[in-house]
């Protein structure tokens, strides 16, 4: 018997092992079966087998609680020029209450990263578009500051900047005329960090934000979107959000 | 101007016309000071042509496609070439601003990236 349990288990070993070396046996240079988990590298392109996203439990973000507003702020050198009415805004917090009940909740709402992100389509020169991954951006590039995607976005969540910028963060240039949003701190997501709202709200103890690949089923974000009820914000606009709030 | 002032420039002018005619440097260079002095990721020739085909093929492909490689990217310029005095590489003396001046050729990198590295940004006197 114990033979017989060895001998199975080494068996089960083997074949785990081989499955292993297959799964990252190249077919094609560049191409593998299965991808090997960890830190994209530098001259790998954003992966359209990836697809990120955030859930927010509003249970959890405390009303009044702004760190991801801040950490949003610091991270992506957001100032204030003195206009609060047309000062770009990438993150602001919602404070909801229901009047029959008294139930009062608060939630951060930023750009849900649409898998069909209207401002994407009203884009006349482009600028706006999704990453593989399904991170929507602006190529500031080729922004004419038109707004037409602020119009378009039924979350708010884009801006255009009204002011000359100085001391960006090297790693998010900004400036005048262009429009802009939240980019899921894409720069750090490209270096396998989390973006600066999630850590601000963990470093807090809130833990109301989790990041993480959707399409991964062994994610963390993944099984609690399995597992709990979730919901996107104007779903009916089936627009499918690549963020989603639970306790909504 | 009185005139013995008058005519003082004008022989001044003609004492220094010779001068100027077999001067070996006459015409104006720009302002460029290398601070880390090495190699750069071009041989220096094919950076004065080829730098902004360089810059516009790597942001598309940073900026669309999430590749982040540091040999053409324009933060690793800055990182590089921001001046030690001014720690940036825009300015009258600043690296890329000087020769775009000379050149005449109008310089918007810096509309929305920044023109200092990250260290030198955060510690600021």
């Amino acid at each position: 018997m114990s033979a017989d349990a060895n001998e199975a288990l080494s068996r089960r070993g083997f074949l785990a092992i081989s499955a292993a070396t297959l799964g990252g046996v190249m077919l094609a240079p560049g191409i593998r079966l299965i991808e090997i988990a960890g830190a994209r590298a530098p001259e790998q392109a954003a992966s359209k087998r990836v697809r990120w996203g955030l859930l927010i439990d509003t249970n959890k973000c405390a009303p009044g609680c702004d760190d991801c507003v801040k950490a949003c702020a610091t991270e992506n050198g957001i100032r204030s020029t003195g206009h609060p009415r047309t000062d770009p805004q990438w993150i602001r917090k919602v404070e909801l209450k229901d009047p029959r009940s008294g139930r009062a909740h608060s939630a951060p709402v930023m750009c849900q990263h649409c898998e069909h992100p209207p401002c994407v389509d009203v884009c006349p020169t482009g600028a706006s578009f999704k990453r593989a991954d399904g991170i929507v951006l602006v190529d500031r590039h080729t922004c004419i500051g038109c707004r037409y995607c602020i119009m378009a976005c039924p979350y708010k969540a884009r801006s255009i900047v009204f002011q000359e910028v100085t001391d960006q963060n090297p790693d998010v240039p900004r400036g005048k005329g262009c429009a802009e949003g939240c980019t899921l701190c894409v720069h750090r997501v490209d270096r396998d960090q989390q973006p600066a709202c999630v850590e601000a709200c963990a470093k807090a103890g809130h833990n109301a934000m989790i990041f993480g690949d959707l399409n991964d089923p062994q994610s963390e974000i993944a099984r609690r979107v399995a597992k709990y009820a979730s919901t996107q914000i104007r779903a009916d606009l089936k627009l499918n959000p690549g963020v989603r709030y639970q306790g909504l | 101007m009185p005139p013995h002032g008058l005519l003082r420039f004008f022989a001044c002018l003609l004492l220094a016309l010779p001068a100027l005619a077999f001067a070996a440097e006459r015409t104006p260079k720009p302002f460029i000071v290398i601070d880390k002095p090495g190699q750069c990721v071009e041989a220096a020739e094919i950076m004065r042509r080829e730098h902004p085909d360089m810059l516009k093929h790597q942001r598309d492909r940073t900026m669309r496609e999430g590749i982040r490689t540091r040999k053409y990217s324009l933060k690793e310029c800055v990182e590089c070439h921001a001046g030690a005095k001014t720690a940036s590489v825009i300015g009258e003396k600043g690296f890329c601003q000087s020769c775009h001046d000379y050149a005449s050729v109008r310089l918007d990198c810096f509309g929305c990236h920044a023109s200092k590295p990250k260290l030198a940004s955060g510690a600021k006197p």
